[in-house]
């Protein structure tokens, strides 16, 4: 049952059990995937950033880049990081690996869709990357993929196979991540042991519930309007392609009267609560490594369940504040941006409560040097970076400057990607001894989270005097007859390097990665003096499991206490300490 | 948008320095609970988001909830992959019809005017935005091709162009110069060079300007 206890050699035994439905081999499988994405995207990014500082510089393996390659590195980095990596890695990845055992379950209720889901994630992966060697290469649309650029193939190169190979992979990730979120909210329901109630569960796993929910509710219309999307393409319709166009000099379909912006709804629709499907199991593993490693429970426990909830169930009537500026009605942008700041404010309580718990916690005793912490740390800080512009971006007449600025661009790589990277290396860190029975070097560690934070920074903070001087995304140039933004090349340049160190910085984690899966010091029995139960050695649920009479994470460490003596040494309070009943 | 700015950078440095003094403060015996710092803190933050708020939507409101003054400039903005087009709808006031099967750019009609209708033989098409200062202008979004996102970086003013639709956006440009006009919407390889120039002029200016480039049809008339 227990990972911990298994030596590593039992470990590769799983491992070669490919086609397994147990959790914990479909972990480290949404793992591989997503490490393959978070490579392959950070070096589309890489050739991005080389493009935009050297732009008439050859590339190696890829040549001159010219416009539309740049706009197909923009449109796969986007696709895949969003959906491969910042969907996979914090909802797939871990859940699988700790979620059945912290609510002192066996297994997962539905082990097959669970399997079925990451290999059609998988296939969708595959997909993907396949749009690269297609006729006319990758799409070139960015990852919103807007009709009708996104519908009409003549609209630009890669807009056909291209663009199909998007459709597809996108269609399949829908039906993936719907089959891994029914599981989890099945999990949930019904495989909780006795004793753990609703709120006795761990802040991670009420943040998978939320994004079970979310995911439910998001992706069947993601793949609806991916199928509409398909259908206006090859079948003739026009759910979103209006008639009357005239591309490349040529008339299509004179009728028809479909809606651009149908799309940018259901889109939207989505695309919003995928921000929080990402955020928010990174606010759990931020809650319960800052509530271990401070041995302070995070803030308040019930507040932070209300919180994860509000800000799921908000995120589900945001969605408009992608278009103050796409022709929506103004007064929906009006309701929209006041959504969108109602956010700002559980959000809010969340950040004082970690801080809090920070404030009050043993933190000052040298645990923060722990690398979990430190990530975690770090997620805080991005968390507070990338948040902070939310409230901005909110205001619509802001926006309509902002919108599409490279000031976006700042933002939510903060938000989204650095936070919830850096949330990744935390669980990977903190959770690295449940998969190998090692730890990962400490040393390494150190070195990877300073020269990432200061990388992060370096890159995405000047993004946003980009954003206030007006310069566009998805521009593969900046030099032009009438436009001033000439001026911004050496911004571009400090970026691009910055984004280099960013980039090497991960090679230290890889191979802290790799080195410590075989060659790690070797983990003790709960490492890092946990009190979920993923870390209870294996005699203890043997001796207890589905026969707790105390609830096993209320009262963890009297409960564990009274039955194992090493699990818990008495002079660690338990950490999270929900209100007993 | 400087007071939101300045807002959010305050509680960005503040932010980080709490959370850096948290990590550093040194070892204190018993838990130092300060739940009242939290309702503060919460508290004024609710209040700093409370009037950015009033303020954006007064703001936006003032700004979209009206459309423009009757007298004001109408011109009518077309995007195409890769270039903006400016219609002016001549001395009736009235943009004539357009079809697309008429659109034929290398033969110098690139919206499409049908010459049958009398109120499209006086439109004046240019690839230059230029207007009067002081006076305001209602542009009449439009696209022949994908979306575009009609941005004057200078005017503060964006709004998506949109296939089979017309979305108006009005402004009043009140110093002189020139402006870029760029693309905000990614809308192809050539998105990054869709651009044009607004010119704002002055009134006797603009008047030399609309005589100058008037028609041909019109003139023979």
């Amino acid at each position: 049952m227990k990972r911990a206890a298994i030596p590593p050699s039992t470990t590769r035994f799983a491992l070669r059990r490919i086609f397994s439905t147990h959790h914990h081999v479909i972990a480290l499988q949404y793992g591989v995937l997503a490490l393959l994405a978070v490579i392959t995207g950070t070096t589309l990014s890489l050739f991005m950033r080389f493009h935009l500082a050297w732009p008439n510089l050859q590339l190696p393996f890829w040549g001159m880049i010219r416009p539309e390659d740049y706009l197909a590195l923009v449109t796969m980095h986007g696709t895949i990081m969003v959906f491969f990596v910042l969907t996979v890695a914090p909802v797939s990845v871990w859940s699988n690996l700790v979620l059945p055992e912290q609510i002192g379950a066996r297994q997962m209720s539905l082990p097959w869709l669970n399997a079925c889901g990451f290999w059609i994630t998988a296939a969708a992966f595959a997909v993907l990357v396949a749009a690269f060697f297609v006729p006319q290469g990758a799409p070139i649309g960015g990852w919103t993929a807007y009709p009708p650029l996104s519908a009409i193939a003549a609209t630009g190169p890669g807009q056909g196979a291209g663009m199909d190979c998007w459709i597809a992979s996108i269609g399949l990730f829908c039906l993936g991540s719907s089959c891994g979120a029914i599981n989890m909210l099945v999990t949930i329901t019904r495989e909780r042991c006795k004793g753990m109630t609703l709120l006795r569960m761990p802040l991670t796993v009420w943040s998978w519930y939320t994004t079970a929910i979310l995911s439910t509710i998001v992706f069947p219309v993601l793949l609806a309007a991916a199928l509409l999307l398909l259908s206006d393409r090859h079948f003739g319709t026009h759910y979103f392609v209006p008639g009357g166009l005239i591309v490349a000099g040529k008339l299509l379909r004179q009728g028809g009267d479909g809606s651009p912006l149908l799309w940018q709804h259901l889109f939207w629709f989505f695309g919003h609560p995928e921000v929080y499907i990402a955020v928010l199991p990174a606010m759990g593993i931020t809650s319960s490594i800052l509530a271990n490693f401070t041995r302070r429970q995070p803030g308040s426990y019930k507040l932070m369940v209300a919180t994860t909830l509000s800000i799921g169930l908000l995120g589900l009537i945001v969605w408009g504040h992608h278009m103050f500026v796409s022709g929506m009605n103004p007064y929906a942008g009006m309701a929209f941006s006041l959504t969108t700041i109602a956010i700002a404010l559980p959000s809010t309580v969340k950040v004082l409560a970690w801080l809090r718990t920070l404030w009050n916690g043993q933190t000052n005793r040298g645990a923060w040097r722990a690398t979990p912490m430190l990530f975690t740390l770090g997620f805080i800080s991005f968390f507070i970076a990338g948040g902070l512009t939310g409230p901005i971006l909110a205001q619509p007449m802001l926006d309509s400057y902002l919108h599409n600025t490279y000031f976006v661009l700042g933002h939510f790589h903060l938000i989204m990607g650095m936070a919830v990277v850096f949330s990744m290396f935390a669980a990977t860190y903190y959770w690295f001894p449940l998969m190998t029975g090692r730890l990962m070097s400490e040393r390494l560690g150190q070195w990877h989270f300073w020269l990432s934070l200061i990388g992060a920074y370096a890159v995405f903070l000047p993004m946003h005097l980009a954003g206030l001087a007006g310069l566009p995304r998805h521009y593969a140039q900046m030099s032009g007859p009438t436009t001033h933004f000439g001026a911004l090349q050496p911004l571009q340049r400090e970026i691009t390097y910055s984004a280099f160190l960013l980039g090497a910085a991960q090679l230290i984690f890889l191979w802290n990665l790799v080195r410590s899966w075989d060659h790690g010091i070797v983990a003790k029995s709960d490492p890092w003096n946990a009190t979920t139960l993923e870390w209870a050695p294996p005699e203890w649920f043997a001796e207890n499991h589905r026969e707790v009479s105390v609830a096993p994470y209320v009262d963890g460490d009297r409960a564990v206490n009274a039955n194992s003596a090493q699990w818990k040494s008495e002079q660690f309070p338990a950490p999270h300490r929900p209100p007993a009943e | 948008m400087a007071v939101s700015i300045a807002a959010m950078v305050a509680v960005f440095i503040l932010g980080q320095v709490v959370l850096l003094i948290a990590i550093i403060r040194p070892a204190r015996d018993g838990a130092t609970q300060v739940p009242w710092w939290n309702v503060f803190t919460f508290g004024t933050l609710t209040l700093l988001f409370v009037v950015l708020t009033v303020r954006a939507e007064t703001l936006w409101a003032a700004n979209r909830f009206q459309g423009p003054s009757y007298d004001a400039l109408q011109v009518e903005v077309v995007g195409q992959q890769y270039a903006w087009y400016f219609r002016y709808p001549g001395t009736d006031a009235r943009f004539g019809i357009v079809r697309p099967e008429l659109v034929d750019a290398a033969a110098g009609n690139p919206l499409g005017l049908d010459a049958k209708d009398p109120a499209a033989r006086d439109d004046l098409v240019t690839s230059q935005l230029v207007v009067p200062v002081g006076r305001e202008v209602n542009l009449r979004l439009r696209s022949l091709d994908v979306i575009h996102g009609f941005f004057i970086p200078g005017m503060r003013l964006k709004q998506n162009a949109v296939p089979g639709s017309v979305f108006n956006v009005h402004f009043t440009p009140t110093e002189i110069g020139r402006y870029p006009i760029v693309c905000s919407q990614v809308c192809g390889s050539g998105h990054y060079r869709m651009e044009a120039e607004l010119r704002v002029v002055s009134l006797n200016e603009f008047s030399d300007w609309l005589a100058k480039h008037a028609p041909v049809a019109q003139v023979s008339q």
